[in-house]
């Protein structure tokens, strides 16, 4: 039965939580869920400027990698199920992702799916024209990035996405909208709230933070084997909100999937990439997370009290591309006695001989696989020679030639470098679309909602 | 009661450009005193020193029995850049975790 016709509450599940995110457990919840809403979140940081260049060379391209595929597989049940999907799966092209979403639809049979598209956010014209700017990550002025940038993108609020809602479309497909943005707006749109109704914008940014990373509140990045336990972790679900009018809200899971959701799982993503807890800014509000707390309902099904926000700020953020050489990265093994020793001989060739035929690097690094390659060395003597020790070479390079010509190094160190080497790998050579962010003015900013109506 | 935060706490790091948190929160109220007192932002500042530039703030959150660190300059020039193998730092929150705190309360 649909939870639509029976409820004063909106019902919003995740369908995805990043661009290559699993599709099973959005079928399952939309089979499952009683949703109204489906969003899919499907952009990181860097993802529209690496659109931005594919669609350089195939115009009709620039949105995300699997939404063929998340139509085909979603679209039939958004139809039976009566759901409207929100997603960022435009990317750098979102009206085109917009035919690309009737045409899927249309091919497993969905003929009639309407679609809105939301522009606007490419300001790379723009901010062109200001080279003044101040980047946000270290000291320097845009000026010093602007030869090289591929793309700036501001990231939207909610109120674009209520206003994509308002043309009755199926599907709202965006490019750069912040993640909690997609789903405040849902319940904007739904419950008709004002956008100056802070106390609610607090409850939707909330649902939405806590969503916005699927699995990421039903279990996922949490088990710990015989400390943090999760149940049947192979069979995660994704989560669930229901926001009420007057801004309730309980995050959820359906009854009977794998994973958890309970206090812990939902304190440890309440807090995810937050900074100061009090003051954390959306384009829609700047949300205080100080008295939040979480009361758990049933074994699915988790409150969630005392968001509360403050006034937006004047400024939009924008997330900037540029170009920033390539990275070449080369692995290799050793075993036994002496392994590490012959890793460090490895490392020391592989330099020696990169350096005599001309590479270029402005930067490397050595990683011991099993010793130093997450956490670093403290040199504390902590860390006692390992049985088994992978050897990890990057460096950063100018140029293609000189990333390749490193792990090319690498892999031929079976033959030419210290006894006994396994596996040695060059994984190439890799372009680098580094990002930065600056602020600018709203006024800059002027959004558009494209309606595609149901394909004749 | 043991004095390593791993017994005392869970931990999730997450990543914003070049800076890293790392969110400790306590198992219990005795646990969370405990964190309060010693999980001092220069005891995370030293366990993370050969890997991050700093500076360390802490925030305490006293409904959620948590502390949320934020460890500036930690991604060795942040996600899109790093050259480390986890260049999100998503395996930051196992350090935070093997501190031990001082026994005398």
């Amino acid at each position: 039965m649909h939870s639509k016709s029976t409820s004063f509450s909106v019902r919003i599940g995740t369908g995805a939580g990043m661009a290559d995110d699993r599709i099973e457990p959005a079928v399952q919840l939309l089979q499952t869920g009683q949703l109204n809403y489906m969003v899919c979140e499907c952009l990181a940081e860097r993802t529209i400027a690496r659109e931005a260049l594919n669609r350089i060379n195939a115009p009709e391209k620039g949105y995300t990698p699997m939404l063929e595929q998340r139509i085909r597989a979603l679209s039939p049940l958004l139809r039976e199920k009566g759901v409207r999907l929100v997603t960022n799966m435009g990317a750098a092209n979102p009206v085109g992702a917009a035919h690309v979403i009737q045409r899927e639809a249309r091919q497993v049979g969905v003929q009639d799916l309407s679609c809105a598209a939301v522009i606007g956010d490419d300001v790379l014209e723009k901010l062109q024209k200001h080279p003044e700017l101040q980047l946000l990550d270290g000291s320097q002025q845009l000026e010093s990035l602007l030869p090289r940038l591929a793309s700036a993108n501001a990231y939207l609020g909610a109120d674009v996405v209520k206003q994509a809602l308002a043309t009755g479309a199926d599907v709202v497909v965006t490019g750069r909208v912040a993640d909690p943005s997609l789903f405040l707006g849902v319940a904007m749109y739904h419950h008709d709230w004002s956008y100056d109704d802070f106390p609610r914008l607090a409850a939707g940014t909330i649902a939405g933070h806590l969503l916005e990373c699927s699995t990421q509140l039903t279990g996922g990045y949490f088990a710990d084997p015989g400390k943090k336990e999760v149940p049947r972790l192979a069979h995660l679900s994704y989560p669930y909100a229901d926001i009420s009018f007057n801004g309730d809200v309980t995050v959820g899971k359906v009854e009977g999937t794998g994973g958890r959701i309970d206090r812990m799982t939902c304190t440890e993503q309440a807090l995810y990439e937050i900074h100061n807890p009090s003051h954390y800014i959306t384009p829609d509000c700047v949300m205080d997370l100080m008295h939040l707390n979480f009361e758990e309902e049933s074994i699915d099904r988790v409150r969630v009290l005392n968001a509360r926000a403050k006034e937006r700020t004047s400024s939009y953020k924008v997330v900037v591309g540029y170009f920033d050489g390539y990275i070449g990265v080369g692995e290799v093994s050793y075993a036994g006695i002496n392994a590490l020793a012959r890793a460090q001989l490895a490392a020391q060739v592989v330099q020696e001989r990169f350096a005599m035929e001309g590479g270029v690097t402005s930067e490397l690094q050595i990683d011991f696989i099993g010793i130093s390659s997450l956490h670093g060395n403290p040199n504390d003597g902590t860390r006692v020679n390992p049985y088994e020790v992978r050897l990890r070479i990057a460096a950063r390079c100018p140029d293609k030639k000189s990333a390749n010509l490193l792990g090319e190094h690498v892999r031929q160190l079976n033959m030419q470098g210290p006894a006994a080497a396994g596996g040695p790998v060059n994984f190439g050579a890799k372009e680098i679309i580094a990002v930065n962010s600056v602020l600018i003015p709203r006024e800059w900013v002027k959004t558009e909602v494209v309606y595609f109506g149901a394909l004749a | 009661m043991s004095r390593l935060v791993y017994d005392l706490a869970h931990s999730r790091s997450g990543d914003k450009g070049n800076t890293s948190n790392v969110a400790v929160i306590a198992y219990n109220d005795e646990a969370w005193k405990i964190l309060k007192k010693h999980l001092t932002a220069d005891r995370v500042m030293k366990a993370y020193a050969h890997l991050i530039q700093g500076p360390v703030m802490r925030y305490e959150i006293e409904s959620l029995k948590a502390l949320n660190f934020v460890l500036e300059n930690a991604l060795a020039g942040g996600v899109t850049r790093s050259l480390r193998q986890d260049p999100h730092g998503k395996t930051l929150s196992s350090i935070v975790l093997s501190i031990e705190l001082p026994q005398e309360d």
